[in-house]
C-alpha cells in the first residue's frame, strides 16, 4: 500500500446505520484466517477505486483488539469533503472487496498510567471504543467524557450507558451541556494521563487546560488527523524521478505523487504522523502548509513540506522525491 | 527432524562447534573490505533459503545447547529476565509472535493449536507440550516473556513506545555483548546507547530511533551487528565480566584460529499488535577465525576491516590489545586482490 505499510484483502461483510450523518462498516477477512491483533488507538487506511480515481483514507479502528474475525469502522458523511466519506456512504455495498492496510496506531494508550482520562467530541469517539474494550479485557481504570451535538448524533452512546455508566458522560451541545474541564483536569490523581480526539478547537482546548494546570506533556495524547483541503492546482518537479506532475484542484500532492508512481511512505495522510515529510529542493512561491508536524523553524525555512495535507502556490517547486 | 542438534557447551570445556553447513550460512557482516557505522536496516521479509535470514525467527543446530546454557545463567542470575508491570502484555504480544512464527516456519518441530483463548504449544526438540489460557499468566510456568524466551534463541528485548522514545523496560539477556539488562533495564533509546563512540556525533541515533519507532505491524526490519569474543562464549556479561575478562590474555599466535571467535549479531524488529511495544530480538552467531577462514573471501576480507578499524571503535568492541595478533593471524588470508561486492561467500567464484 505504501512502503511503510502491508495491506489485507478483507469482505465488507455488514453495513449499519448508526445515526444520519454515521454508518458502521465491518470487514471480514478475504483470505486469511485472521486479521492481525491491535491494540487500542489503532487506524487502518482503507484504499478506494472510485471510478477512476484512487482514494486512501484513514479511520479509527472501533471493534474489539482482541477479536481477529473481524474489524470495524465508522464513517461520518462529510457533504463538503473530497468525497471519500461519501464513497463508502454511497458506493460501498455489502459484500464488496477492499483493500486495508495493517493497523498503525499513532494513539495508543500510555500503559504505565495508573489511570486513563478520554475526551471524545462527535465521531472521535471511534478509537476510544478500541480502548475501552482493550482496557475492559485487560483491565486498568478509566474515564471517558464525550460531547456531541445532540443525544440523536451521539454514535454509540447508547452502548456506552449502558455497558459503562458509572464510567462515562455525556455532554449535549442542545442542552447546553458543557465539560466543567477545570475541575476535572484538576481534581484527577497523579499518575493520570489524558487522551483526547475530536474537533481542532476540543482538542486546543482540552491541551492547552492541562498545561496551564501543569499536567506534564508526556501525560497529553491528542489524535487529529486533518482531511486535505481543496485548492488551486499547482506544478510540482520531482528531482530524484526525473517528473513532473500537476496538483489537482481536489488532489492532495500525496495523491498526486501516488497517481504517477512516485513512492511517499505514509501512515496517517492527515498531517499529524511525520512520516511523509518531503524535502524541498527550490521553490518560488508560497507554502500552504496545512499540517501539525513541521514547526514554526521548519515552515519559515521553506526547506520541507508535508504532501499529505499541504499545498503550495506559486512558479516554481523542486522536491526531493 | 530436519535439523541435527549439536551437544555441544559454551563454557568450562567449550565444545561448541560449527558444522560445515553453519559455517557457509553464518551471517558475515562486512558486505565490503572496511567498516564505518551505519543505520544499515532493511526489511526482515526472509531471505535466500537455508540462511539465517530465511525465517522469522532461526532455528540452527546450536538451539538445545544454547537453551541449556541460557537455563544455567538464569539459575545463576535470575535478573536476567525481567519486566516491569506495564509490560506484561507485551510479552505475551512476544510469546504469540514467536509461537506463531516458528508453528508455520518449523511445523516439523513447532506446533501451535488455538482454539479460542485455550492455547496448546508442542516444542519437540525441548520436550514441551503445554496447554495454557493465552493473556492469564497463571497457566503458564514462567511469565510469558520468559516461557518464550527460554525457548528462543538470541536475547529479547521489549521496548515500550512512549513519549516519542522507546524503553528498555522488558527483557530475557543471557547471550549479550557485554551490556547488562539489569542496568539498562527502564532507561530509553538515547540513555542505554550513551557509551558508544562516535556515533552520537554522526546522528546515528537520531536517524535510528526516527526509523524504529515508524517499525509497523506486518513489516519487520533487520540490522547486523558484529564483535569479537575469545572463546565460544554466550554470556559475556558485565555481570560475568571477572570470568570471560581474563580468557582475553590467554590469546597467543598458536591458538588464535581456535579461541577468537567473530561475534555477529542479527537484530531483528517487531511493531507488537497488542501492546505497541517494539521486540527487539538479538540473535548472537560465533564462528572461530580457523572455520571462517575455510570461506577465502571472508578471510581475507576480516583481516582488511580488522586491521584498519578505527581505535575507538576496537576499544568500544573489546579487541584493542588482541588486535596485533588477530591481524598478523588473517594476514596469511589476504592475497592482495580484490574481492567481490556484498556478504556471500561467493565459492562459486574460487579456483
Amino acid at each position: 500500500m505504501s512502503s511503510a505499510t502491508q495491506s489485507i484483502p478483507v469482505i465488507v461483510s455488514d453495513i449499519i446505520e448508526v445515526n444520519t450523518l454515521v454508518k458502521r462498516f465491518v470487514f471480514k477477512p478475504k483470505s486469511q484466517e485472521r486479521l492481525p491483533s491491535f491494540s487500542g488507538g489503532a487506524h487502518t487506511v482503507v484504499l478506494m477505486h472510485d471510478g477512476g480515481r484512487v482514494r486512501r483514507n484513514p479511520y479509527s479502528l472501533m471493534s474489539d483488539p482482541n477479536d481477529q474475525s473481524q474489524y470495524a469502522i465508522s464513517v461520518r458523511r462529510d457533504d463538503a469533503g473530497r468525497g471519500g466519506s461519501l464513497f463508502m456512504h454511497n458506493k460501498v455495498q455489502i459484500g464488496d472487496e477492499l483493500e486495508i492496510s495493517y493497523p498503525v496506531n499513532l494513539f495508543s494508550l500510555d500503559l504505565t498510567a495508573h489511570k486513563q482520562l478520554f475526551f471524545a467530541g462527535g465521531i472521535g469517539i471511534t478509537p476510544f471504543l478500541a480502548h475501552i474494550k482493550q482496557l475492559t479485557r485487560l483491565g486498568g481504570d478509566w474515564e471517558l467524557h464525550y460531547a456531541s451535538r445532540s443525544q440523536a448524533l451521539a454514535s454509540y452512546s447508547d452502548w456506552l450507558s449502558d455497558h459503562y455508566d458509572d464510567r462515562v458522560h455525556l455532554y449535549f451541545d442542545d442542552q447546553d451541556q458543557k465539560i466543567g474541564l477545570d475541575a476535572l483536569l484538576g481534581g484527577q490523581t497523579v499518575g493520570t494521563h489524558l487522551y483526547v480526539c475530536g474537533p481542532r478547537g476540543m482538542i486546543e482546548w482540552v491541551c492547552e487546560s492541562a498545561r496551564r494546570l501543569g499536567w506534564p506533556e508526556g501525560t497529553i495524547h491528542a489524535e487529529e488527523f486533518l482531511a486535505p483541503q481543496p485548492g488551486k492546482p499547482f506544478n510540482v518537479q520531482l528531482a530524484s524521478s526525473s517528473k513532473t506532475v500537476e496538483v489537482g484542484a481536489q488532489e492532495s500532492l500525496l495523491e498526486a505523487l501516488e497517481r504517477i508512481g512516485v513512492d511517499a511512505p505514509y501512515l496517517c495522510r492527515g498531517g499529524a504522523c511525520g512520516q511523509c515529510e518531503t524535502r524541498v529542493i527550490d521553490y518560488d512561491g508560497k507554502f500552504l502548509h496545512l499540517d501539525h508536524w513541521l514547526d514554526d523553524d521548519d515552515k519559515s525555512r521553506g526547506d520541507k513540506i508535508m504532501p499529505c495535507v499541504s499545498r503550495f502556490e506559486g512558479k516554481t517547486l523542486i522536491l526531493d522525491r | 527432524m530436519t535439523i541435527q542438534f549439536n551437544e555441544e557447551t559454551f563454557r568450562d570445556d567449550y565444545t561448541f562447534h560449527n558444522s560445515d553447513k553453519a559455517i557457509r550460512r553464518f551471517p558475515f557482516p562486512f558486505h565490503e573490505d572496511s567498516y564505518i557505522y551505519s543505520v544499515n536496516m532493511e526489511r526482515h521479509r526472509g531471505g535466500p533459503e537455508g540462511s539465517v535470514y530465511e525465517k522469522r525467527f532461526d532455528v540452527d543446530e546450536h538451539y538445545i545447547s544454547e537453551m541449556r546454557d541460557r537455563a544455567l545463567v538464569l539459575t545463576e542470575d535470575p535478573l536476567r529476565c525481567q519486566s516491569l508491570p506495564h509490560m506484561e502484555l507485551a510479552g505475551w504480544d512476544l510469546l504469540e509472535l514467536i509461537m506463531i512464527s516458528k508453528s508455520e516456519d518449523y511445523p516439523d518441530l513447532f506446533e501451535l493449536h488455538r482454539d479460542g483463548d485455550r492455547w496448546r504449544w508442542i516444542n519437540k526438540p525441548l520436550e514441551i507440550d503445554d496447554t495454557f489460557r493465552f493473556l492469564d499468566a497463571t497457566t503458564l510456568p514462567y511469565p510469558p516473556l520468559e516461557y518464550i524466551a527460554r525457548q528462543t534463541q538470541g536475547d529479547h528485548c521489549v521496548l515500550d513506545q512512549r513519549e516519542g522514545n522507546l524503553w528498555m523496560d522488558a527483557g530475557m539477556v543471557t547471550t549479550q555483548a557485554d551490556w547488562s539488562l539489569d542496568f539498562d533495564i527502564g532507561m530509553n533509546f538515547f540513555e542505554w546507547h550513551a557509551p558508544v563512540p562516535m556515533a552520537h556525533e554522526m546522528g546515528i541515533f537520531q536517524r535510528a530511533l526516527k526509523f524504529l519507532l515508524n517499525i509497523q505491524q506486518g513489516s519487520p526490519a533487520r540490522r547486523l551487528n558484529w564483535t569479537m569474543t575469545v572463546n565460544p562464549l554466550l554470556d559475556t556479561s558485565p555481570e560475568n565480566y571477572h570470568k570471560w575478562g581474563i580468557q582475553k590474555t590467554t590469546l597467543t599466535p598458536e591458538n588464535v584460529g581456535q579461541k577468537q571467535h567473530l561475534r555477529v549479531e542479527l537484530q531483528t524488529f517487531y511493531r507488537l499488535p497488542r501492546s505497541n511495544a517494539l521486540a527487539f530480538p538479538i540473535r548472537c552467531y560465533l564462528i572461530s577465525l580457523e572455520d571462517l577462514a575455510t570461506i577465502p573471501k571472508w578471510g581475507c576480507r576480516l583481516h582488511r576491516v580488522i586491521r584498519d578499524l578505527p581505535a575507538e571503535l576496537a576499544t568500544y568492541k573489546g579487541f584493542i590489545d588482541n588486535r596485533p595478533l588477530i591481524v598478523d593471524y588473517l594476514s596469511q588470508f589476504d592475497d592482495g586482490k580484490p574481492t567481490s561486492n556484498g556478504v556471500w561467500p561467493d565459492l562459486h567464484l574460487e579456483n
